[in-house]
Protein backbone atom coordinates (compact mmCIF):
# COMPACT_ATOMS: atom_id res chain seq x y z
CA UNK A 1 0.00 0.00 0.00
CA UNK A 2 1.40 3.48 -0.62
CA UNK A 3 2.23 4.64 1.95
CA UNK A 4 0.75 8.85 2.27
CA UNK A 5 2.47 10.77 4.65
CA UNK A 6 -0.72 12.89 5.65
CA UNK A 7 -1.96 9.36 7.14
CA UNK A 8 1.07 8.22 8.95
CA UNK A 9 1.27 12.12 10.21
CA UNK A 10 -1.87 11.90 11.80
CA UNK A 11 -2.46 8.29 13.26
CA UNK A 12 1.21 8.50 14.99
CA UNK A 13 0.80 12.61 16.45
CA UNK A 14 -3.13 11.76 16.97
CA UNK A 15 -1.72 8.33 18.53
CA UNK A 16 0.46 9.90 20.87
CA UNK A 17 -1.76 12.96 21.56
CA UNK A 18 -4.76 10.10 22.67
CA UNK A 19 -1.97 8.23 24.97
CA UNK A 20 -0.82 11.76 26.64
CA UNK A 21 -4.51 12.52 27.03
CA UNK A 22 -5.59 8.75 28.38
CA UNK A 23 -2.62 9.18 30.98
CA UNK A 24 -3.90 13.05 31.71
CA UNK A 25 -7.23 12.11 32.49
CA UNK A 26 -6.16 8.93 34.60
CA UNK A 27 -3.51 10.69 36.41
CA UNK A 28 -5.53 14.17 36.75
CA UNK A 29 -8.30 12.35 37.96
CA UNK A 30 -6.11 9.98 40.03
CA UNK A 31 -4.16 12.78 41.65
CA UNK A 32 -1.06 11.42 40.30
CA UNK A 33 -0.15 14.35 38.30
CA UNK A 34 2.00 17.56 39.65
CA UNK A 35 0.21 20.28 40.84
CA UNK A 36 -0.06 23.91 39.59
CA UNK A 37 -1.87 25.40 36.36
CA UNK A 38 1.33 25.08 34.10
CA UNK A 39 1.25 21.63 33.72
CA UNK A 40 -2.29 21.03 33.17
CA UNK A 41 -2.14 23.56 30.57
CA UNK A 42 0.66 22.69 28.79
CA UNK A 43 -0.34 18.79 29.19
CA UNK A 44 -3.24 19.49 28.04
CA UNK A 45 -2.69 21.96 25.37
CA UNK A 46 0.22 19.06 24.08
CA UNK A 47 -2.70 16.63 24.17
CA UNK A 48 -5.08 18.20 22.13
CA UNK A 49 -2.50 20.03 20.16
CA UNK A 50 -0.95 16.46 18.60
CA UNK A 51 -5.17 15.03 17.82
CA UNK A 52 -6.30 18.41 16.57
CA UNK A 53 -2.70 18.65 14.23
CA UNK A 54 -3.21 15.00 13.48
CA UNK A 55 -6.78 14.96 12.65
CA UNK A 56 -5.95 18.27 10.38
CA UNK A 57 -3.49 16.31 8.56
CA UNK A 58 -6.04 13.77 7.69
CA UNK A 59 -8.32 15.57 5.71
CA UNK A 60 -5.26 16.37 3.01
CA UNK A 61 -5.57 13.12 2.42
CA UNK A 62 -9.06 13.78 1.16
CA UNK A 63 -10.28 14.48 -2.31
CA UNK A 64 -12.99 16.76 -0.99
CA UNK A 65 -12.26 18.15 2.17
CA UNK A 66 -14.73 20.54 2.74
CA UNK A 67 -17.21 17.64 3.02
CA UNK A 68 -15.74 15.95 5.92
CA UNK A 69 -18.45 16.73 8.40
CA UNK A 70 -20.13 13.79 5.99
CA UNK A 71 -17.71 11.56 7.56
CA UNK A 72 -19.78 11.12 10.88
CA UNK A 73 -22.84 9.64 9.99
CA UNK A 74 -22.30 6.24 8.85
CA UNK A 75 -20.71 4.86 12.21
CA UNK A 76 -23.69 1.97 11.94
CA UNK A 77 -20.98 0.29 9.43
CA UNK A 78 -17.96 2.44 8.98
CA UNK A 79 -14.98 2.20 11.43
CA UNK A 80 -13.81 5.13 9.75
CA UNK A 81 -16.96 7.07 11.24
CA UNK A 82 -16.70 5.43 14.25
CA UNK A 83 -12.97 6.84 14.46
CA UNK A 84 -14.34 9.96 13.23
CA UNK A 85 -17.47 10.21 15.67
CA UNK A 86 -15.14 9.24 19.08
CA UNK A 87 -12.52 11.94 17.90
CA UNK A 88 -15.30 14.56 18.48
CA UNK A 89 -16.67 12.64 21.14
CA UNK A 90 -13.42 12.73 23.30
CA UNK A 91 -12.86 16.80 22.56
CA UNK A 92 -16.26 16.95 24.93
CA UNK A 93 -15.38 15.46 28.18
CA UNK A 94 -11.57 16.60 27.53
CA UNK A 95 -12.72 20.28 27.05
CA UNK A 96 -14.67 19.77 30.45
CA UNK A 97 -11.68 18.47 32.24
CA UNK A 98 -9.51 21.38 30.55
CA UNK A 99 -11.80 23.87 32.23
CA UNK A 100 -12.04 22.11 35.95
CA UNK A 101 -7.80 21.25 36.11
CA UNK A 102 -6.58 24.66 33.95
CA UNK A 103 -9.32 26.96 34.77
CA UNK A 104 -11.02 25.58 38.49
CA UNK A 105 -8.22 24.02 39.72
CA UNK A 106 -10.43 20.92 40.33
CA UNK A 107 -9.46 17.25 39.72
CA UNK A 108 -11.31 15.82 41.75
CA UNK A 109 -15.65 14.20 41.57
CA UNK A 110 -17.24 15.52 38.40
CA UNK A 111 -14.40 17.27 37.16
CA UNK A 112 -12.36 13.93 37.60
CA UNK A 113 -15.21 12.05 35.98
CA UNK A 114 -15.04 14.18 32.53
CA UNK A 115 -11.29 12.77 32.87
CA UNK A 116 -12.14 8.98 33.34
CA UNK A 117 -14.47 9.92 30.08
CA UNK A 118 -11.92 11.70 28.49
CA UNK A 119 -8.99 8.42 28.75
CA UNK A 120 -12.03 6.19 27.52
CA UNK A 121 -12.85 8.21 23.83
CA UNK A 122 -8.38 8.24 23.83
CA UNK A 123 -9.27 4.53 23.95
CA UNK A 124 -11.69 4.26 21.80
CA UNK A 125 -10.68 6.57 19.01
CA UNK A 126 -7.35 4.90 18.79
CA UNK A 127 -9.21 1.40 18.63
CA UNK A 128 -11.46 2.56 16.20
CA UNK A 129 -8.04 3.88 13.95
CA UNK A 130 -6.69 0.31 14.13
CA UNK A 131 -10.07 -0.87 12.94
CA UNK A 132 -10.27 0.76 9.94
CA UNK A 133 -7.07 -1.30 8.98
CA UNK A 134 -8.13 -4.63 10.77
CA UNK A 135 -11.30 -4.48 9.22
CA UNK A 136 -10.62 -4.99 5.65
CA UNK A 137 -9.83 -8.51 4.20
CA UNK A 138 -8.39 -7.66 1.20
CA UNK A 139 -5.02 -6.94 3.43
CA UNK A 140 -3.51 -9.68 4.90
CA UNK A 141 -1.10 -7.80 6.69
CA UNK A 142 -3.91 -5.27 8.50
CA UNK A 143 -6.52 -8.23 8.65
CA UNK A 144 -4.34 -9.68 11.89
CA UNK A 145 -5.30 -9.80 15.47
CA UNK A 146 -1.99 -7.79 16.62
CA UNK A 147 -3.35 -4.25 14.41
CA UNK A 148 -5.36 -3.05 16.97
CA UNK A 149 -3.33 -3.80 20.61
CA UNK A 150 -0.33 -2.51 18.36
CA UNK A 151 -2.13 0.94 17.57
CA UNK A 152 -3.13 0.92 21.23
CA UNK A 153 0.03 -0.12 22.14
CA UNK A 154 2.48 3.00 20.22
CA UNK A 155 -0.26 5.42 21.30
CA UNK A 156 -0.08 4.41 24.50
CA UNK A 157 4.07 4.56 24.18
CA UNK A 158 4.16 7.18 22.76
CA UNK A 159 1.87 9.26 24.84
CA UNK A 160 4.04 7.72 28.11
CA UNK A 161 7.10 9.41 26.91
CA UNK A 162 5.64 12.71 26.54
CA UNK A 163 3.54 12.43 30.09
CA UNK A 164 6.96 11.53 31.43
CA UNK A 165 8.74 14.43 29.84
CA UNK A 166 6.46 16.60 31.47
CA UNK A 167 5.69 15.37 34.30
CA UNK A 168 9.78 15.75 34.85
CA UNK A 169 9.62 19.16 33.60
CA UNK A 170 7.13 20.70 35.70
CA UNK A 171 8.80 18.89 39.06
CA UNK A 172 6.69 16.24 39.42
CA UNK A 173 7.19 12.42 40.40
CA UNK A 174 7.76 11.04 37.08
CA UNK A 175 8.80 7.51 38.16
CA UNK A 176 5.80 6.15 37.85
CA UNK A 177 5.38 7.53 33.87
CA UNK A 178 9.40 6.70 33.43
CA UNK A 179 8.80 2.49 34.06
CA UNK A 180 5.18 2.69 32.08
CA UNK A 181 6.83 3.88 28.89
CA UNK A 182 9.69 0.97 29.89
CA UNK A 183 6.94 -1.45 29.95
CA UNK A 184 4.65 -0.13 27.23
CA UNK A 185 8.29 -0.06 25.21
CA UNK A 186 9.07 -3.37 26.05
CA UNK A 187 4.97 -4.52 24.84
CA UNK A 188 5.09 -2.54 21.69
CA UNK A 189 8.59 -4.40 21.08
CA UNK A 190 7.14 -7.64 21.79
CA UNK A 191 3.95 -7.54 19.46
CA UNK A 192 5.77 -5.72 16.78
CA UNK A 193 8.11 -8.87 16.85
CA UNK A 194 5.40 -11.24 16.97
CA UNK A 195 3.44 -9.66 14.50
CA UNK A 196 6.34 -9.13 11.79
CA UNK A 197 7.14 -12.93 12.36
CA UNK A 198 3.54 -13.61 11.79
CA UNK A 199 3.00 -11.78 8.60
CA UNK A 200 7.08 -12.97 7.34
CA UNK A 201 5.45 -16.94 7.84
CA UNK A 202 1.99 -16.75 6.40
CA UNK A 203 1.03 -18.08 3.51
CA UNK A 204 -1.53 -15.68 1.44
CA UNK A 205 -5.02 -17.31 0.53
CA UNK A 206 -5.30 -15.00 -2.67
CA UNK A 207 -3.10 -16.31 -5.72
CA UNK A 208 -3.40 -15.01 -9.33
CA UNK A 209 -4.83 -18.51 -9.79
CA UNK A 210 -7.88 -17.99 -7.53
CA UNK A 211 -8.33 -13.81 -8.97
CA UNK A 212 -8.58 -14.81 -12.41
CA UNK A 213 -9.82 -18.64 -11.25
CA UNK A 214 -7.85 -19.95 -13.63
CA UNK A 215 -5.67 -21.78 -11.45
CA UNK A 216 -6.99 -24.78 -12.95
CA UNK A 217 -5.00 -24.59 -15.71
CA UNK A 218 -1.92 -24.22 -14.02
CA UNK A 219 0.57 -21.36 -12.91
CA UNK A 220 -1.26 -17.99 -14.27
CA UNK A 221 1.05 -14.83 -15.29
CA UNK A 222 0.34 -11.35 -16.60
CA UNK A 223 0.72 -11.35 -20.15
CA UNK A 224 0.01 -7.97 -20.91
CA UNK A 225 -1.13 -5.36 -18.21
CA UNK A 226 -4.76 -3.15 -19.22
CA UNK A 227 -2.78 -0.07 -19.42
CA UNK A 228 0.40 1.31 -20.49
CA UNK A 229 0.56 3.75 -17.43
CA UNK A 230 0.19 3.04 -13.75
CA UNK A 231 -3.34 3.71 -13.00
CA UNK A 232 -4.96 4.70 -9.98
CA UNK A 233 -5.29 1.01 -8.36
CA UNK A 234 -1.58 0.60 -9.17
CA UNK A 235 -0.30 3.63 -7.45
CA UNK A 236 -2.50 3.28 -4.52
CA UNK A 237 -2.20 -0.48 -3.82
CA UNK A 238 0.60 -1.55 -5.98
CA UNK A 239 3.34 0.34 -3.63
CA UNK A 240 6.13 -2.86 -2.70
CA UNK A 241 8.60 -2.44 -0.38
CA UNK A 242 12.09 -4.30 -1.42
CA UNK A 243 12.61 -7.37 1.62
CA UNK A 244 15.82 -5.69 2.18
CA UNK A 245 14.88 -1.97 2.61
CA UNK A 246 12.27 -3.46 4.64
CA UNK A 247 14.46 -5.25 7.42
CA UNK A 248 16.72 -2.13 7.62
CA UNK A 249 13.89 -0.08 8.97
CA UNK A 250 12.25 -2.35 11.31
CA UNK A 251 15.50 -2.62 12.45
CA UNK A 252 15.64 1.55 12.74
CA UNK A 253 12.00 1.59 14.04
CA UNK A 254 13.13 -1.19 17.06
CA UNK A 255 16.53 0.17 17.27
CA UNK A 256 15.20 4.01 17.78
CA UNK A 257 11.82 3.91 18.32
CA UNK A 258 12.40 1.12 21.65
CA UNK A 259 16.02 0.32 21.91
CA UNK A 260 17.48 3.37 22.43
CA UNK A 261 14.31 5.62 24.02
CA UNK A 262 14.72 2.58 26.78
CA UNK A 263 18.34 3.53 27.22
CA UNK A 264 17.17 7.19 27.37
CA UNK A 265 14.88 6.52 29.77
CA UNK A 266 17.38 4.43 32.41
CA UNK A 267 19.45 7.06 31.94
CA UNK A 268 16.91 9.78 33.17
CA UNK A 269 16.30 7.29 35.85
CA UNK A 270 19.79 7.11 37.17
CA UNK A 271 20.58 10.53 36.74
CA UNK A 272 17.82 12.71 37.76
CA UNK A 273 17.22 16.39 37.50
CA UNK A 274 18.10 18.82 34.77
CA UNK A 275 19.95 15.63 32.69
CA UNK A 276 16.93 13.54 32.99
CA UNK A 277 14.36 16.57 31.68
CA UNK A 278 17.04 16.31 28.59
CA UNK A 279 17.26 12.11 28.61
CA UNK A 280 13.34 12.39 28.67
CA UNK A 281 13.24 14.88 26.38
CA UNK A 282 15.47 12.96 23.61
CA UNK A 283 13.48 9.40 24.53
CA UNK A 284 10.11 11.04 23.55
CA UNK A 285 11.72 12.22 20.61
CA UNK A 286 13.55 8.84 19.81
CA UNK A 287 10.09 6.99 20.93
CA UNK A 288 8.27 9.14 18.33
CA UNK A 289 10.21 8.85 15.44
CA UNK A 290 10.84 5.05 15.86
CA UNK A 291 6.84 5.33 15.54
CA UNK A 292 6.27 7.42 12.64
CA UNK A 293 8.94 3.97 10.78
CA UNK A 294 7.23 1.62 12.12
CA UNK A 295 3.35 2.98 10.67
CA UNK A 296 5.18 3.84 7.15
CA UNK A 297 6.14 0.36 7.11
CA UNK A 298 2.76 -0.53 8.10
CA UNK A 299 1.66 0.73 5.13
CA UNK A 300 4.43 -0.05 2.94
CA UNK A 301 4.68 -3.78 3.76
CA UNK A 302 1.01 -4.55 3.42
CA UNK A 303 0.28 -5.97 0.63
CA UNK A 304 -3.30 -5.69 -1.35
CA UNK A 305 -5.12 -8.79 -2.85
CA UNK A 306 -5.65 -6.53 -6.12
CA UNK A 307 -2.22 -6.33 -6.94
CA UNK A 308 -2.78 -10.07 -7.96
CA UNK A 309 -4.79 -8.88 -11.04
CA UNK A 310 -1.67 -6.61 -11.79
CA UNK A 311 1.40 -9.61 -12.05
CA UNK A 312 1.80 -10.36 -8.27
CA UNK A 313 1.78 -14.39 -7.74
CA UNK A 314 -0.17 -13.93 -4.29
CA UNK A 315 -0.94 -11.23 -1.99
CA UNK B 1 -26.70 4.67 4.20
CA UNK B 2 -23.79 2.24 3.73
CA UNK B 3 -25.43 -0.22 6.28
CA UNK B 4 -26.51 -3.07 3.23
CA UNK B 5 -30.20 -2.94 2.76
CA UNK B 6 -32.18 -5.68 4.67
CA UNK B 7 -34.86 -5.70 2.51
CA UNK B 8 -33.16 -6.84 -0.74
CA UNK B 9 -35.22 -7.78 -3.47
CA UNK B 10 -34.50 -10.68 -5.37
CA UNK B 11 -33.19 -8.86 -9.02
CA UNK B 12 -29.82 -9.05 -8.60
CA UNK B 13 -28.45 -7.34 -12.13
CA UNK B 14 -25.29 -8.26 -13.65
CA UNK B 15 -23.18 -8.84 -16.11
CA UNK B 16 -21.62 -12.77 -17.41
CA UNK B 17 -18.63 -12.84 -18.88
CA UNK B 18 -17.10 -15.46 -21.30
CA UNK B 19 -13.34 -16.00 -20.71
CA UNK B 20 -13.93 -18.60 -23.36
CA UNK B 21 -14.75 -16.23 -26.42
CA UNK B 22 -13.28 -12.66 -25.19
CA UNK B 23 -10.33 -11.41 -27.58
CA UNK B 24 -9.03 -9.01 -25.61
CA UNK B 25 -9.83 -5.96 -28.07
CA UNK B 26 -10.74 -3.43 -25.35
CA UNK B 27 -13.78 -2.13 -27.30
CA UNK B 28 -15.96 -2.51 -24.27
CA UNK B 29 -13.33 -0.98 -22.25
CA UNK B 30 -12.91 1.87 -24.82
CA UNK B 31 -16.83 2.08 -25.30
CA UNK B 32 -17.42 2.35 -21.53
CA UNK B 33 -14.98 5.31 -21.53
CA UNK B 34 -17.26 6.97 -24.09
CA UNK B 35 -20.71 6.08 -22.80
CA UNK B 36 -19.65 7.11 -19.59
CA UNK B 37 -17.82 10.28 -20.24
CA UNK B 38 -21.20 11.54 -20.17
CA UNK B 39 -23.44 9.38 -17.89
CA UNK B 40 -23.99 8.77 -14.54
CA UNK B 41 -20.39 9.62 -12.83
CA UNK B 42 -19.31 11.57 -15.67
CA UNK B 43 -16.67 13.42 -16.19
CA UNK B 44 -14.18 10.53 -16.17
CA UNK B 45 -11.26 12.52 -16.72
CA UNK B 46 -7.98 11.97 -17.73
CA UNK B 47 -4.57 13.81 -17.17
CA UNK B 48 -1.18 14.29 -18.46
CA UNK B 49 -3.02 12.25 -21.27
CA UNK B 50 -1.02 13.45 -23.81
CA UNK B 51 2.42 13.84 -22.16
CA UNK B 52 2.60 11.86 -19.74
CA UNK B 53 6.02 9.88 -18.73
CA UNK B 54 6.59 8.07 -15.78
CA UNK B 55 10.23 8.30 -14.13
CA UNK B 56 11.34 4.55 -14.34
CA UNK B 57 11.25 3.75 -11.06
CA UNK B 58 7.68 4.70 -10.58
CA UNK B 59 7.34 6.50 -7.51
CA UNK B 60 3.74 8.24 -6.12
CA UNK B 61 4.06 10.87 -8.48
CA UNK B 62 1.04 11.84 -11.00
CA UNK B 63 3.70 11.61 -14.28
CA UNK B 64 2.23 9.37 -16.53
CA UNK B 65 -0.83 9.06 -18.62
CA UNK B 66 -3.63 8.15 -16.39
CA UNK B 67 -7.39 8.15 -16.08
CA UNK B 68 -10.55 6.79 -14.64
CA UNK B 69 -11.31 3.92 -16.40
CA UNK B 70 -14.57 1.49 -15.12
CA UNK B 71 -13.27 -1.75 -17.37
CA UNK B 72 -9.72 -2.61 -17.74
CA UNK B 73 -8.84 -5.73 -19.88
CA UNK B 74 -6.40 -7.99 -18.63
CA UNK B 75 -4.52 -10.81 -20.64
CA UNK B 76 -2.95 -13.29 -18.43
CA UNK B 77 -1.47 -16.76 -19.45
CA UNK B 78 -2.02 -19.82 -17.72
CA UNK B 79 -0.56 -23.31 -17.39
CA UNK B 80 2.53 -24.05 -19.14
CA UNK B 81 3.59 -25.91 -22.57
CA UNK B 82 1.10 -27.23 -24.66
CA UNK B 83 -1.20 -26.67 -21.61
CA UNK B 84 -0.69 -23.42 -21.56
CA UNK B 85 -3.14 -20.93 -23.01
CA UNK B 86 -3.79 -17.60 -23.42
CA UNK B 87 -6.82 -15.98 -21.84
CA UNK B 88 -8.38 -12.31 -22.36
CA UNK B 89 -9.78 -10.96 -18.93
CA UNK B 90 -12.37 -7.95 -18.76
CA UNK B 91 -12.37 -6.62 -15.55
CA UNK B 92 -15.11 -4.24 -13.69
CA UNK B 93 -16.98 -3.97 -10.85
CA UNK B 94 -18.74 -7.33 -9.68
CA UNK B 95 -21.91 -5.94 -7.64
CA UNK B 96 -21.29 -7.86 -4.77
CA UNK B 97 -24.09 -8.80 -2.79
CA UNK B 98 -21.99 -8.32 0.24
CA UNK B 99 -19.56 -5.12 -0.65
CA UNK B 100 -17.20 -3.95 1.65
CA UNK B 101 -16.80 -1.14 -0.44
CA UNK B 102 -19.65 0.45 0.53
CA UNK B 103 -20.09 -0.86 3.87
CA UNK B 104 -16.62 1.03 4.79
CA UNK B 105 -17.91 4.24 3.63
CA UNK B 106 -18.04 7.01 6.21
CA UNK B 107 -20.43 9.47 4.20
CA UNK B 108 -23.21 6.95 3.00
CA UNK B 109 -22.38 8.47 -0.56
CA UNK B 110 -21.63 4.35 -1.29
CA UNK B 111 -24.65 2.30 -1.69
CA UNK B 112 -26.18 -0.60 -3.11
CA UNK B 113 -30.03 -0.04 -4.69
CA UNK B 114 -32.41 -1.99 -3.07
CA UNK B 115 -34.32 -2.72 -6.44
CA UNK B 116 -31.34 -4.24 -8.48
CA UNK B 117 -28.26 -4.82 -6.16
CA UNK B 118 -26.58 -1.77 -8.39
CA UNK B 119 -23.37 -0.28 -6.69
CA UNK B 120 -23.33 3.22 -7.09
CA UNK B 121 -21.25 6.52 -5.55
CA UNK B 122 -23.12 9.35 -5.09
CA UNK B 123 -20.54 12.25 -6.40
CA UNK B 124 -22.12 15.07 -4.56
CA UNK B 125 -21.43 13.31 -0.93
CA UNK B 126 -18.09 11.41 -1.60
CA UNK B 127 -15.37 13.32 0.55
CA UNK B 128 -12.44 10.95 -1.95
CA UNK B 129 -11.03 9.12 1.33
CA UNK B 130 -10.02 6.55 -0.74
CA UNK B 131 -11.10 3.62 1.55
CA UNK B 132 -13.54 1.91 -0.61
CA UNK B 133 -10.80 1.26 -3.10
CA UNK B 134 -8.89 -0.48 -0.21
CA UNK B 135 -12.02 -2.67 1.12
CA UNK B 136 -12.68 -3.58 -3.10
CA UNK B 137 -10.21 -6.44 -3.48
CA UNK B 138 -11.19 -6.24 -7.46
CA UNK B 139 -9.94 -2.93 -7.84
CA UNK B 140 -13.17 -1.71 -9.40
CA UNK B 141 -12.82 1.33 -7.80
CA UNK B 142 -10.93 4.39 -9.72
CA UNK B 143 -10.36 7.79 -7.79
CA UNK B 144 -10.74 10.60 -9.99
CA UNK B 145 -8.20 13.15 -9.09
CA UNK B 146 -9.44 15.93 -11.00
CA UNK B 147 -12.76 15.57 -9.62
CA UNK B 148 -11.58 14.70 -6.18
CA UNK B 149 -14.26 11.68 -5.99
CA UNK B 150 -14.47 8.48 -5.98
CA UNK B 151 -15.39 6.58 -9.43
CA UNK B 152 -16.56 3.17 -10.79
CA UNK B 153 -18.87 0.97 -12.85
CA UNK B 154 -22.81 1.86 -12.61
CA UNK B 155 -23.88 -1.42 -14.79
CA UNK B 156 -24.81 1.66 -17.05
CA UNK B 157 -27.88 2.75 -14.79
CA UNK B 158 -28.45 5.42 -17.09
CA UNK B 159 -28.83 2.91 -20.05
CA UNK B 160 -30.67 -0.33 -18.95
CA UNK B 161 -33.93 1.83 -17.83
CA UNK B 162 -33.63 4.81 -20.75
CA UNK B 163 -37.03 4.39 -22.27
CA UNK B 164 -35.67 6.50 -24.57
CA UNK B 165 -33.61 3.94 -26.11
CA UNK B 166 -34.41 1.54 -28.47
CA UNK B 167 -35.33 -1.84 -25.72
CA UNK B 168 -32.12 -3.67 -27.86
CA UNK B 169 -30.18 -0.65 -26.25
CA UNK B 170 -30.89 -1.17 -22.99
CA UNK B 171 -27.98 -3.12 -21.75
CA UNK B 172 -24.40 -2.04 -20.46
CA UNK B 173 -22.69 -0.64 -23.06
CA UNK B 174 -19.60 -3.04 -23.09
CA UNK B 175 -22.38 -5.91 -23.48
CA UNK B 176 -23.49 -4.14 -26.48
CA UNK B 177 -20.61 -3.42 -27.58
CA UNK B 178 -18.97 -6.26 -27.29
CA UNK B 179 -18.24 -7.80 -30.96
CA UNK B 180 -18.05 -11.10 -30.17
CA UNK B 181 -20.56 -11.86 -27.67
CA UNK B 182 -18.30 -12.47 -25.17
CA UNK B 183 -20.61 -10.17 -22.33
CA UNK B 184 -23.93 -11.31 -21.08
CA UNK B 185 -26.15 -8.78 -18.79
CA UNK B 186 -29.38 -9.88 -17.31
CA UNK B 187 -30.59 -10.58 -14.11
CA UNK B 188 -28.70 -13.31 -11.58
CA UNK B 189 -30.84 -13.25 -8.74
CA UNK B 190 -33.55 -15.22 -11.21
CA UNK B 191 -32.61 -18.98 -12.05
CA UNK B 192 -34.67 -19.28 -15.03
CA UNK B 193 -32.94 -16.14 -16.48
CA UNK B 194 -30.64 -16.92 -19.85
CA UNK B 195 -27.87 -15.73 -18.13
CA UNK B 196 -28.43 -17.92 -15.29
CA UNK B 197 -28.97 -20.92 -17.41
CA UNK B 198 -25.90 -19.80 -19.38
CA UNK B 199 -23.86 -19.54 -15.98
CA UNK B 200 -25.30 -23.14 -14.68
CA UNK B 201 -24.22 -24.96 -17.98
CA UNK B 202 -21.08 -23.64 -18.05
CA UNK B 203 -20.11 -23.59 -14.68
CA UNK B 204 -19.95 -19.67 -14.00
CA UNK B 205 -17.47 -19.12 -11.01
CA UNK B 206 -16.84 -16.08 -8.63
CA UNK B 207 -13.44 -14.38 -8.78
CA UNK B 208 -11.62 -14.60 -5.47
CA UNK B 209 -14.11 -15.87 -3.57
CA UNK B 210 -12.16 -16.77 -0.36
CA UNK B 211 -13.04 -12.61 0.13
CA UNK B 212 -16.31 -13.87 0.78
CA UNK B 213 -18.03 -11.09 -1.15
CA UNK B 214 -20.12 -12.78 -3.35
CA UNK B 215 -19.75 -10.92 -6.07
CA UNK B 216 -23.12 -11.29 -8.70
CA UNK B 217 -20.74 -11.40 -12.03
CA UNK B 218 -20.01 -14.17 -13.04
CA UNK B 219 -17.45 -15.71 -15.35
CA UNK B 220 -17.59 -18.49 -18.23
CA UNK B 221 -14.36 -20.24 -17.60
CA UNK B 222 -12.65 -21.19 -21.27
CA UNK B 223 -13.56 -24.84 -22.56
CA UNK B 224 -11.36 -27.42 -22.39
CA UNK B 225 -8.68 -27.20 -25.01
CA UNK B 226 -9.00 -29.91 -27.88
CA UNK B 227 -6.71 -32.45 -28.48
CA UNK B 228 -7.98 -33.96 -31.69
CA UNK B 229 -9.34 -32.90 -34.84
CA UNK B 230 -12.78 -32.13 -35.25
CA UNK B 231 -14.79 -33.65 -38.08
CA UNK B 232 -14.79 -30.31 -40.28
CA UNK B 233 -14.36 -33.06 -43.53
CA UNK B 234 -10.61 -31.73 -43.92
CA UNK B 235 -8.17 -34.23 -44.18
CA UNK B 236 -6.25 -35.22 -41.21
CA UNK B 237 -2.06 -35.42 -42.56
CA UNK B 238 -0.66 -32.86 -44.63
CA UNK B 239 1.29 -35.51 -45.95
CA UNK B 240 -1.58 -37.32 -47.78
CA UNK B 241 -2.76 -34.54 -49.04
CA UNK B 242 0.59 -33.71 -50.59
CA UNK B 243 1.26 -36.72 -51.76
CA UNK B 244 -2.40 -37.25 -53.95
CA UNK B 245 -1.88 -33.58 -55.11
CA UNK B 246 1.30 -34.82 -56.50
CA UNK B 247 -0.56 -37.71 -58.33
CA UNK B 248 -2.94 -35.42 -59.84
CA UNK B 249 -0.40 -33.47 -61.51
CA UNK B 250 0.04 -34.69 -65.26
CA UNK B 251 4.27 -34.99 -65.38
CA UNK B 252 4.26 -36.46 -69.10
CA UNK B 253 1.95 -37.28 -71.78
CA UNK B 254 -0.47 -35.70 -73.87
CA UNK B 255 -2.81 -33.99 -71.60
CA UNK B 256 -6.20 -35.67 -72.16
CA UNK B 257 -8.34 -32.56 -72.30
CA UNK B 258 -8.32 -29.31 -75.41
CA UNK B 259 -7.83 -26.84 -72.36
CA UNK B 260 -5.05 -29.16 -70.82
CA UNK B 261 -3.25 -29.51 -74.68
CA UNK B 262 -3.45 -26.14 -75.39
CA UNK B 263 -1.69 -25.39 -72.10
CA UNK B 264 0.87 -27.90 -72.83
CA UNK B 265 1.37 -26.08 -76.19
CA UNK B 266 1.70 -23.02 -73.86
CA UNK B 267 4.33 -24.49 -71.57
CA UNK B 268 6.33 -25.59 -75.06
CA UNK B 269 6.82 -22.39 -76.44
CA UNK B 270 7.55 -20.82 -73.62
CA UNK B 271 10.36 -23.69 -72.58
CA UNK B 272 12.26 -22.74 -76.28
Amino acid sequence: MHPAASVIFFTTASGAGYGLLFLLGLAGAGGLAPGGLGFALVGLASALGLITAGLLASTFHLGRPERAWRALSQWRSSWLSREGVAAVATYLPAGLFGIGWVCLGETGGLWGAFGLLASLGAVATVACTGMIYASLPTIRQWRHPLTVPVYLAVALYTGALWMTLLTAAFGGAADTFLWLSVAAGIAVAALKLAYWRSIDSATPATTAGSATGLGHLGRVRLLEAPTTSRNYVMREMGYRIARKHATKLRLIAGGVGVGAALVLLLIAAAVGGGGAVLALFLAALAGSAGAVVERWLFFAEATHVVTTYYGAEAA
Amino acid sequence: MTSLPTTAGTRKLGLVIDLDICVGCHACAVNCKEWNSGGHSAPMTDWNAYSGTESAEGGTDDAGAWGVWFNRIHTYEAGDGAEGRTVHFPRSCLHCETPACVEVCPTGASYKREEDGIVLVNADTCIGCKLCSWACPYGAREYDHADGVMKKCTLCVDRIYNENLEEIDRVPVCVSTCPVGARHFGDLGDPQSAVSTLVAERGGYDLMPEMGYKPVNKYLPPRPQKKTCGATGAPSRLEQLVAEATDAVPSTGAPATKGGRMLAWVDAVLSR
